[in-house]
């Protein structure tokens, strides 16, 4: 993939993930005050919120795939090599992924009661 | 690097040659076949207010020390050979007046991010082939002057455009005062990338697209991050650092 198309993805991401992130935070201290809304059932009734538990999971994948790109890039300008970078590039795909799946399974099981 | 450095005996040429002020310029030796670290060597140089940094090192090659390595040519900015790093920072020796750094002591060593060759000089290899990568020419299938045909005329603004980055002589500073240089020893540089919107924005070029592609790479135009000391150590007056953004938005699609 060109390097292009990655970094729109990164730059993409970034933005997705300070305007959902915003308005999760928005949410928190709206609807309830703050400390309230840390509590064991109001999280629990977030979860079973679906439309919430679809943005809490798109802020799951936009800032795994941003942070791990970004951690991908840093690699790669502290060492070159084929090799290498070949390692980081796969090293952090698999990371993002069990991330994104350890994750969405915390999500899926709050939102289906399984707690 | 402290540790390493090794004060060599002092020398002074004062007696020889009269001038109001004396300076101490501080040169790194080195020799990568034979020295395992780098050491400075201290002479003590007349100057007066139009004395460049590389008329005391040339000074002292004639007096003091024939043995220091320095590369020059034209000693007026233009072919970019005197490069190196005087009191920390990247500037051309020929292009610095001692007057003008305003210390009793000038320390001057080859630039960083290169290769020694020996003392001040570094190999430009690697920023040759990148300005080579970059494709330096005007790419079109038709010839400039015909019978039929006259040059290829542009508007002054047109002109505007890239003129900057035309003024661009390799001396390699961009390349010395880049960070990212300095840990991504596959990175195109400033220089090279500068030199690929230097033809991406003439408007009688027909190789952008070329060009986009080769600079779209993991280690080309992404790995900067605009720290923007390329722009503030060109002795020409060429922004790499805005040519690299500019680069930026043909590949964003923001420019066409």
């Amino acid at each position: 993939m060109r390097e292009s198309i990655i970094m729109k993805v990164h730059y993409g991401t970034a933005l997705g993930a300070v305007v959902l992130v915003a308005v999760h935070v928005l949410f928190r201290i709206t609807m309830m005050p703050y400390a309230d809304s840390l509590a064991y059932e109001n999280v629990i009734s977030n979860y079973k919120f679906i439309p919430y538990a679809i943005m809490l999971e798109l802020i799951l994948v936009l800032l795994s795939v941003h942070g791990f790109n970004g951690l991908r890039v840093i690699l790669i300008e502290l060492k070159q090599g084929k090799s290498y970078e070949r390692a980081v590039t796969c090293g952090c795909i698999a990371a993002m992924a069990i991330l994104i799946a350890y994750g969405s399974r915390t999500i899926l099981m709050a939102s289906m009661g399984m707690t | 690097m402290s540790e390493a450095t090794q004060m060599a005996e002092e020398k002074s040429s004062t007696e020889s040659i009269s001038s109001s002020k004396i300076v101490t310029l501080r040169i790194a030796k080195f020799n990568p076949e034979n020295d395992d670290v780098q050491k400075f060597v201290d002479f003590k140089v007349p100057y007066e207010r139009w004395t460049t940094v590389l008329d005391a090192i040339l000074d002292i090659k004639k007096h003091l020390d024939h043995s220091v390595a320095v590369r020059y040519s034209c000693r007026q900015a233009s072919c970019g050979s005197c490069g190196m790093k005087i009191n920390g920072r990247p500037r051309l020796a020929c292009f610095t007046k001692i007057s003008e750094l305003n210390s009793d002591v000038v320390t001057v060593e080859p630039m960083n991010n290169f290769p020694i060759v020996r003392d001040l000089v570094v190999n430009f290899e690697r920023l040759f082939a990148n300005h080579k990568k970059m494709q330096p020419f005007v790419i079109r299938e038709d010839t400039e002057v015909g019978w039929t045909t006259k040059e290829f005329l542009q508007t002054p603004e047109e002109h505007e455009e890239y003129i900057q980055f035309a003024n661009c002589i390799k001396c390699g500073l961009c390349n010395s005062a880049c960070p990212t240089m300095a840990t991504d020893s596959s990175f195109l540089g400033p220089q090279a990338l500068a030199q690929a919107y230097r033809y991406v924005a003439d408007n009688r070029d027909k190789g952008k697209d070329k060009r986009l592609k080769i600079i779209d790479e993991s280690h080309g135009i992404w790995r900067c991050h605009f720290a923007g000391s390329c722009s503030q150590v060109c002795p020409k007056g060429v922004d790499p650092a805005m040519g690299i953004q500019l680069l930026r938005g043909y590949l964003l699609g923001f420019r066409k």
